[in-house]
């Protein structure tokens, strides 16, 4: 098969992959914008709703590449995303955030340093972690890893929530052997269960001055309120345009993963995910390349919360339970573990179907029925059927839909299991191989690489 | 073993060794202070009696949850992590129950079946504990094992039977979507707040001397200890004495043969979900009644501890699973003398992930019964 034809190949896959992601997004946004339409929204609704509604994508679509590269390419099963997340935001406030004597209504201050170096720092500090925990945890079978990372992260949670670390008086000077330093926070800390302030500049703000853009950008919001918005459209417009910088990070994520996947390294992952013994037996130091994978994916999931949570105004240690890195498995697993494609989607789907879906419906309902006051409890709800009445159970089970869609996202996520456990894309795992392994005459016609057990799912 | 598997494992060791010195350093330094603050007075003996107590009983009831666990991990070969939540739907089972005995006739049936949701009914108005309405008590203890084994084997049928030749890895990811629907499904109908459920002030209770000072044992703390010992014993007889502990140790041997001997692998899958499910739904009661409150999330909170002690004691043996349970209990409730309050629990897990790394295969391996 000659070079040509394999680009023509390529090109194919990722033509048709472009069309099948615009075509799933373009689906959804149009879904929410018909909401928006019914609901009434004037323009500053709709863009409000398309801003939080991007922003979910591109953090479920970013958390789910990164889970990727340790579930579907390295085969590591990590349920500690949470940690690694929380570990990024908390670093990242403790580094940005200004020190108390300037941070006004904060208790808790920070070194007042850059965003950006905090940003650096949270990254760094979350592989860190990742290290601390791949280099006892790796030795051990799926499971145990998958125990010992959810442990992690819990660990990580009631650190954010103990006493012990709420806050710590920092001294004027620390003398360093031959130099003295002068550090310009006074009290810093994790803030205890009342969570920080994250009174820092503005991530959009910093992001858009360090790309000498922040003077343009204001003159965009003043156009918008001339022309659309006329009462005060910086927030939407800043929601939009933060939606649009995720996207940007979650085209980043899909190249540095897609680059490592198809890397010499990242075909090791791929022959450790299939068989550690036979990638050890031809002379692989496996431990290593697990290591170096679980470090990279720890730091992503660290980026990845902090582009989370930084715009958020303040962070608790509740946000952090373990229920977002399920949230973020069911994303992987709708999508397809081991195809980066399929994560994206994945992240995209659940975010619009599964996260945020059940809300608009709800309120859809609303909107479309003039419906009285729901009951407070169930008992009341099923007080009606007696009269057959059903009206009250069905107000109750709308009132509780918060609830009732991790319901439905674990019935998806046993449905999946059930039938379709390689999720959306999962079919197109790519290979350890370097080569292509379809049998002369009949890989070409499908156009995909052979699976990884050599083609017999298609 | 060849020459060059033990080098291997000599070399693996050693790479060790740090670590190891690590916790010995620990080990040692906790003992220190433990002794000079028993010397100096700084530590009670009689509130380092009562840590131990509450430990013990905590680790009863991560024990008697550990034991279904650890059989479904041995024979299923996945874990559950749907199990917590089956603890939760026993103990709403069973204190709708205590409730619907101790409350018929003054409350209305509804408030009663719902323990109570929305503040309609209070446990401690109707008085529910071990001496003040014990048949309310013990049927809601029976009821809330049979509506765990109902429930489990309902799932087992619907969720697990259709992928059991999957590997534990899917199993493990599909108990997560069932973790899910079932915890907030309880939310949905029994709502979200934490609710009393026991007249905690008229629970007799005695001070127990200890040298310094005394420790408070109270009727619940009992009811608990005689629950836990009956069962685990009851279960010790059940797979000594008959032929279902020796199939199960054939099945989580190799499944394929013990299907092959003739051994009725469904039917003993469905008697391991009848004894995990119902020691689960007790413990999910027991724990409930001793602590005195009831939220969704209990069973969930308490998932992680009941799999540190099932590690520790060794998958498939329910005697890992017991002293597993209360080394983890002990853990989480003593090693506050060493560090603050908060970390209580971060002990115990560490303690887990020390023995992974250490002795994967648990303390207890080697002398599984199940």
């Amino acid at each position: 098969m000659s070079v040509d034809d394999l680009r023509g190949r390529f090109e194919g896959l990722f033509e048709r992959d472009v069309t099948l992601v615009l075509a799933v997004l373009g689906t959804i946004y149009l879904a929410y914008i018909l909401a928006g339409v019914a609901f009434g929204y004037e323009l500053r609704g709709q863009l409000n709703s398309i801003a939080n509604l991007t922003f979910y994508i591109g953090v479920f679509g970013m958390l789910a590449l990164a889970l990727n590269l340790h579930w579907g390419y390295t085969g590591l099963f990590n349920i500690g995303i949470v940690g690694f997340m929380g570990i990024g935001i908390y670093v990242t406030a403790l580094v940005s955030k200004p020190p108390v004597a300037e941070g006004g209504a904060a208790q808790v201050g920070g070194f007042g340093l850059p965003l950006f170096v905090g940003v650096l720092a949270g990254v760094v500090v979350a592989g860190l972690f990742g290290l601390l925990v791949a280099l006892p945890a790796l030795r051990l079978r799926a499971d145990y890893l998958a125990i010992v990372t959810v442990a992690f992260s819990e660990i990580v949670r009631f650190t954010m929530m103990s006493r012990t670390f709420q806050t710590f008086t920092v001294p004027d000077t620390i003398d360093l052997w031959l130099f003295t330093f002068d550090p310009a926070a006074d009290t810093v800390g994790l803030g205890g269960g009342g969570g920080l302030i994250l009174n820092y500049t503005d991530p959009l703000e910093a992001l858009l001055r360090a790309l000498f853009l922040w003077e343009p950008y204001l003159g965009f919001v003043a156009f918008v309120q001339q022309n659309f918005i006329s009462n005060n459209p910086k927030p939407v417009i800043d929601g939009v345009v933060y939606g649009i910088v995720l996207l940007v990070g979650v085209g980043l994520f899909y190249l540095l993963l897609s680059r490592t996947g198809k890397s010499p390294f990242g075909r090791v992952l791929k022959a450790i995910r299939e068989d550690e013994d036979v990638a050890n037996a031809l002379g692989k130091d496996t431990d290593r390349f697990k290591l170096t994978a679980f470090v990279l994916g720890a730091a992503l999931m660290g980026l990845g919360g902090i582009l989370w949570y930084s715009g958020r105004g303040s962070i608790t240690p509740p946000s952090f339970r373990p229920n977002i890195t399920f949230f973020i498995w069911i994303a992987l697993i709708i999508g397809g573990a081991g195809s980066n494609t399929g994560s994206f989607l994945g992240g995209a789907i659940f975010a619009g179907l599964l996260y945020e879906g059940p809300r608009y419906f709800k309120n859809l309902v609303e909107t479309a029925f003039e419906l009285g006051d729901a009951p407070r409890n169930f008992g009341e709800a099923m007080a009606g059927f007696a009269s057959l009445d059903p009206m009250p159970f069905v107000l109750y089970t709308l009132d509780s839909i918060s609830q009732l869609r991790l319901v439905i996202m674990g019935v998806v996520l046993i449905w999946l299991m059930h039938n379709r456990p390689e999720g959306l894309l999962g079919h197109r795992k790519e290979t350890a191989s370097s080569v292509d392994l379809a049998r002369p005459g009949s890989g070409g016609s499908t156009g995909n690489p052979a699976a990884a057990d050599g083609g017999e799912e298609q | 073993m060849s020459v060059s598997e033990t080098y291997v494992r000599y070399r693996r060791t050693l790479s060790e060794e740090p670590l190891a010195i690590g916790v010995v350093l620990v080990a040692l330094w906790m003992v220190w202070s433990l002794v000079t603050g028993l010397a100096s007075g700084g530590i009670q003996i009689s509130s380092l009696a009562s840590l131990i107590w509450d430990g013990l009983l905590r680790g009863l009831i991560i024990g008697l949850a550990g034991i279904g666990l650890s059989m479904t991990y041995s024979i299923l070969n996945f874990a559950n992590f749907a199990h917590g939540d089956y603890l939760t739907s026993g103990a709403f089972a069973g204190m709708a129950t205590s409730y619907l005995i101790a409350g018929i006739g003054e409350n209305s049936v509804g408030a009663l079946l719902l323990v109570g949701a929305g503040g309609s009914v209070f446990g401690g108005a109707l008085g529910i504990g071990i001496t003040t309405a014990p048949i309310a008590v013990v049927f809601g203890a029976v009821l809330a094992g049979v509506a765990t084994i109902a429930l489990a084997l309902v799932i087992d049928r619907l969720v697990y039977r259709p992928i059991r030749d999957e590997s534990g890895i899917a199993l493990l990811i599909t108990s997560i979507g069932v973790a899910f629907a079932l915890r907030y499904l309880l939310q949905f109908v029994f709502g979200a707040g934490v609710r009393g459920t026991t007249a905690a002030g008229s629970v007799p209770r005695v001070n127990v001397p200890a040298i310094d000072g005394t420790f408070r044992v109270t009727a619940h703390d009992i009811s608990l200890v005689v629950v836990a010992a009956g069962l685990m014993l009851g279960v010790h007889l059940l797979l000594q004495r008959t032929k279902l502990g020796k199939a199960m140790r054939a099945m989580s041997d190799n499944e394929d043969l013990a299907r092959i001997t003739g051994i009725p692998t469904e039917q003993v899958i469905r008697t391991t979900w009848i004894v995990g499910a119902g020691l689960t739904g007790v413990a999910g009661y027991m724990f409930v009644l001793w602590k005195g409150t009831l939220g969704f999330n209990d069973g969930w909170l308490l998932l992680l501890l009941v799999f540190a002690a099932v590690i520790l004691g060794g998958i498939g043996s329910i005697y890992g699973a017991i002293g597993g349970g209360i080394v983890i209990g002990l853990t989480a409730s003593v090693s506050v003398i060493w560090i603050p309050s908060e970390f209580g629990r971060a002990a115990a897990f560490m303690v887990m992930i020390v023995i992974l790394l250490f002795k994967p295969e648990g303390i207890f391996s080697g002398r599984s019964t199940a």
